[in-house]
């Protein structure tokens, strides 16, 4: 039994030995650049992961597969077992990792450590090394542009928002839709829940009905499907939003328009760096201005004045004249937040742990 | 509360609690023939994935769900084959198949995922199914309707029937009806046939009524949740209906909580979430305290049997 | 019927061995022709699942943090179920020996020393062992079947990790996501082997399975155990309190998920977060039969089952299988060891039908 101990000892010792070198090479031009996508689902979800695989499709049409060669693995749950995958992507020869969820972070500083020439990216992510950047996008402008449309169009003046978790993302995106309700209706309520998953389609739906029981009448979900439009189409409300993509096929009444994620700006950044030599350490925080959050098509159904209240908002955002989050904010428990004239800007963004007035979280 | 919500309460737990009965009537049947097949999970998967795929290629939901009952059997015939005819250990046996239904849907269910189909409503006219208070009655699906037919069926089939009788002498005492001359086995498959097609039929009603799409993974665990409901309610056909629409109420009532928030809030919904489990426990408690025949758990639950010479 | 079952006199002993390895070739064979037909390349699924983990020397590392919480666990439920105690919630045991380490760590996250590593150890393996007190407590008492207390359990030990990490135990230098702060550098586990990510759970998981195979083969208790499993009476005429040997088999079992918690959390994971319960418990169930509840067999079933799962993620990245293959190729395992189990025990032999 001893021998087996040495055994699997030196095995070990070996792989150790096996390892590759870790040293320092100059930075140059790449001629083809490997590129790989860490996905958390599959593209099929019609969301969150259909857009990444979207944006990385239009990135190769861009630049040519003669200069970019992808790779995609899919369904790679966070924790130890991404931590393989990110090993595994590197050890291959990948030039640059994309990494397309929060959870994945812990695992790409690891992996990053330990191949200083392989390029990191961590998509909403919120540290930075050497060779791993972090890229997001504003979706909370999009929200600002929901919140508009739910202002003007809800009968009840009570719209939902069914969460996943509650982090900052989240708590931003409640807190500029309802901002833009309440613009258009000072009463509006958002209601609130958290299903505590990104994906569980069947919590969402429940979660749907319940609120609607409640007297909703606009839902929107940040989750990573279609579920809650699916019960806002079958309970014939006022309507929903898409988010993440285009979801009017499975809701055609109810879907008001979406919140499109666009990553192949930033992906063609990313790999034409790398392809120029001159990739850098950074974060990128996109929104409608950039070109990352685009606003879906409108449904025929909304009234002239709210699609051009809509667009109001949207080409306010993107020329600077309007700010999702500006003052005066009151929270939900009274307290003055924001002055008048006043925004909460980006730093700031990531430390709100409160609500707006009017939402019930 | 008012009465609009209280309907839609019921209706939703009624959705919520419809795969749970279905699911445990049928191991509640497999589990009185004396056999535990812990991989309802498992069957449940399958059927939910050839379920949806067969509605969605041909347009028509009762085929969907004939053909979520056959891919349940034919999965509990892996079950089976390896308990009854090679007598392999049945909780091992239970646990494979539902890592192997799980991985199979997962697969089997690729080319299906996001692709939207129709709900599987009611088919009583408008008038019944819109109507604010009728609807508590005719508002819902079929297999709804089917489900509670189901209990009385069971029930009826288990305590009227001959062929009930034999199937509950066989999981109390398989020796005795084997010398009678009843095939032990020849039971025990036919129950667990019928457990695998329930289980089908149960995981269907997740992408024909609930949510309706197919994503990996869409019955979340309620496969074990059937399994202590049959534990919970006595190996009782009534008593199960009433866990059922228990254990789907607390579920509903844990995202009703969170939309209405207030005075609901006080128990954080961790423990809303943990009341099923937590109760199935007790009930096991009360069970073994009261120690009634009547209550107890068919004898042979679990053994193999093995005819000798 | 044509064929029928006639036990044995004794296990035959080469069937014992044989037919692990047979499940695993024929799996690997089935396993090619299944996924031929589902239209995915099915020898090359094999090739990477199978052989790449054992071929590539950068993989062997990931075999070894994979199989070291497969083996702990798989060994502390094989005693179990050699004495026909079937513990199915080791992974509720796992997350609560988890929780336990972390606690420990969190409330000494100001503090340093070799002793705070041995100090959350000692937490994990108590926090397991509490998880299974309950159903060992109505199964002795009031014979409640410990499969379905343990399991029910197990998703409460779930709501339990929810509710702590999204409520008191949320690190708050994390932008409000649901996750611990970082372990401090103490209370992570050390790498053992220089240059490779090797952490202290391989070689404890290595010592485990010598310690519990010349436990159960050597000492008093290990006779206990198989006896009150095999022949329930003869061990009460023994002087073998079934009672006792209940208790002392769940604790061990509870204790020892707990520790593979306590190791998972303080090395691959280093902090708390909800994706912590990552099915360990369930899959070292299979590896406990795969290794016929045998400790050393159980070490090798654990690397068996670590090199499908690395090989799984290889095959995802390099030919596109999707995830859910591995557990279709584990589940395929299984049921072929489960089938073959029958050759051990019972000779099938021919029945000539009588004709009347």
């Amino acid at each position: 039994m001893k021998l087996i101990n040495r055994r699997n000892v030196l095995k070990i010792g070996g792989a150790a030995a096996a390892l590759p070198l870790i040293g320092s090479h100059a930075f140059a031009q790449k001629d083809k650049v490997k590129a790989a996508f860490v996905l958390i689902g599959t593209p099929d979800d019609n969301g969150w992961n259909y857009g990444h695989d979207l944006g990385r499709i239009q990135m190769l049409e861009a630049l040519g597969d003669d200069r970019v060669e992808t790779t995609v693995v899919t369904n790679v749950a966070e924790g130890p077992d991404s931590e393989r995958v990110f090993r595994e992507l590197a050890q291959q020869g990948n030039d640059i990792i994309f990494g397309t969820s929060f959870g994945y972070g812990d695992a790409m500083l690891k992996v990053a450590k330990q191949f200083p020439d392989v390029k990191f990216e961590w998509a909403t992510g919120y540290k930075t090394s050497e060779n791993l950047s972090i890229y997001n996008a504003r979706f909370h402008e999009g929200r600002s542009v929901l919140g508009t449309i739910a202002g003007m169009m809800s009968k009840t003046g009570i719209g939902a928002y069914i969460g996943s978790f509650p982090i900052p993302e989240v708590v931003m995106g409640i807190n500029a839709f309802h901002l833009a309700a309440r613009k258009a209706n000072p009463d509006f309520i958002t209601k609130v829940v958290y299903i505590d998953s990104w994906n569980d389609p069947a919590k969402e739906s429940d979660a749907a009905r319940a609120l609607i029981d409640q007297g909703v009448d606009i839902i929107t979900q940040h989750t990573d499907g279609p579920a809650a439009l699916q019960v806002a189409q079958e309970r014939g409300i006022i309507g929903g939003f898409g988010q993440g993509a285009d979801m009017s096929a499975f809701a055609p009444d109810a879907h008001l328009t979406s919140i499109i994620d666009i990553w192949s700006p930033y992906y063609i950044k990313a790999v034409k760096s790398l392809l120029d030599g001159n990739w850098k350490e950074g974060g990128s925080w996109e929104g409608l201005k950039g070109g990352e959050v685009v606003i879906g098509d409108y449904n025929k159904k909304i009234p002239a004045d709210v699609v051009a209240a809509a667009e109001a908002v949207r080409t306010g955002i993107i020329d600077g004249s309007v700010h999702p989050f500006a003052g005066p904010i009151t929270d939900n428990k009274g307290t003055l937040r924001v002055e008048e004239g006043d925004v909460i800007d980006d730093g700031e963004f990531w430390g709100v742990d409160w609500y707006a007035q009017g939402v019930e979280a | 509360m008012n009465i609009d919500l209280t309907i839609a309460i019921i209706i939703t737990m009624i959705g919520a609690s419809t795969p749970l009965l279905l699911a445990a009537l049928g191991e509640l049947v497999v589990e009185k023939s004396g056999v535990l097949n812990l991989g309802v999970e498992g069957m449940m998967l399958t059927g939910a994935v050839v379920g949806f795929a067969v509605t969605y290629t041909t347009g028509n939901p009762w085929l969907g769900i004939v053909a979520a009952a056959i891919a349940g059997m034919a999965a509990s015939m892996i079950f089976a084959f390896l308990t009854l005819s090679l007598s392999s250990n049945q909780v091992a046996t239970g646990l494979a198949l539902t890592i192997f239904g799980t991985g199979f849907s997962s697969l089997f269910g690729q080319p299906y995922t996001g692709k939207p189909i129709q709900l599987f409503k009611s088919i009583f006219p408008d008038y019944l199914t819109d109507h604010p208070i009728l609807r508590v009655f005719f508002g819902y699906s079929p297999l709804v309707y089917f489900s509670l037919f189901m209990v009385f069926a069971v029930w009826w089939f288990l305590q009227k029937t001959r062929a009930g009788l034999i199937l509950r002498a066989v999981g109390e005492n398989d020796f005795s009806a084997h010398s009678i001359g009843y095939s032990v086995l020849g039971v025990r498959y036919g129950a667990v046939a019928f457990g695998g097609a329930m289980a089908g039929i149960a995981g269907s009603c997740f992408p024909l009524i609930l949510t309706p799409q197919w994503v990996e993974g869409l019955t979340g665990g309620r496969g074990w949740i059937a399994l202590a409901l049959v534990v919970f309610s006595a190996w009782k056909p009534t008593r199960l209906l009433a866990g059922a629409y228990l254990f789907g109420l607390i579920a509903t009532m844990e995202l009703y909580a969170k939309a209405a928030g207030g005075a609901f809030r006080i128990l954080p919904s961790e423990i809303w979430a943990s009341l099923p489990y937590l109760a199935t426990i007790i009930v096991l408690v009360l069970i073994s305290i009261r120690r009634s025949a009547n209550s107890s758990a068919p004898a042979c639950l679990g053994k193999p049997f093995i005819p000798s010479n | 019927m044509l064929f029928q079952l006639e036990k044995k006199l004794e296990p035959s002993k080469f069937m014992l061995i044989i037919t692990p390895i047979a499940a695993v070739f024929l799996t690997m064979f089935l396993g090619a022709l299944i996924f031929t037909i589902l239209g995915y390349d099915g020898l090359g699924a094999v090739k990477e699942i199978f052989l790449t983990p054992i071929i590539n020397s950068l993989k062997w590392q990931d075999l070894a943090v994979k199989a070291a919480p497969l083996i702990i666990i798989g060994v502390g439920l094989s005693i179990g179920y050699r004495a026909n105690v079937w513990n199915i919630g080791a992974e509720g045991q796992y997350i609560v020996g988890g929780l336990a380490a972390t606690g420990v760590a969190l409330l000494t996250h100001d503090m340093s020393g070799w002793w705070l590593l041995p100090l959350m150890a000692i937490a994990g393996i108590l926090g397991g062992m509490a998880w299974v007190f309950i159903p060992a407590l109505l199964r002795t008492k009031l014979k409640v079947n410990e499969i379905l207390t343990t399991l029910m359990l197990t998703y409460v030990a779930v709501q339990l990790l929810n509710f702590l990490i999204f409520g008191p135990w949320k690190s708050p230098t994390a932008y409000g996501q649901p996750q611990t702060v970082l372990f401090n550098d103490s209370q992570i586990l050390p790498y053992i082997i220089k240059g490779t990510i090797v952490q202290a759970g391989a070689p404890i998981a290595i010592i485990i399975a010598i310690i519990a195979w010349l436990f159960m083969s050597r000492s008093v208790f290990g006779f206990a155990v198989k006896t009150v499993g095999t022949a329930p009476n003869a061990a009460r005429y023994g002087g073998f309190s079934a009672n006792k040997t209940i208790w002392i088999t769940l604790l061990i079992g509870g204790g020892l998920a707990g520790l593979a918690g306590m190791l998972e959390v303080a090395g691959p994971f280093n902090r708390m977060v909800p994706q912590f319960p990552t099915g360990y418990g369930f899959t070292a169930i299979i590896v406990a039969f795969l290794g016929r509840l045998h400790p050393i067999g159980v070490m090798i079933a654990g690397i068996v089952l670590a090199i499908t799962f690395v090989g799984g993620e290889v095959a995802q990245t390099t030919i596109g299988l999707p995830n859910a293959a591995v557990g279709l190729f584990q589940a395929l395992m299984l049921f072929l060891l489960l089938a073959s189990d029958v050759l051990i025990r019972y000779n099938i032999k021919r029945v000539r039908v009588k004709k009347a």
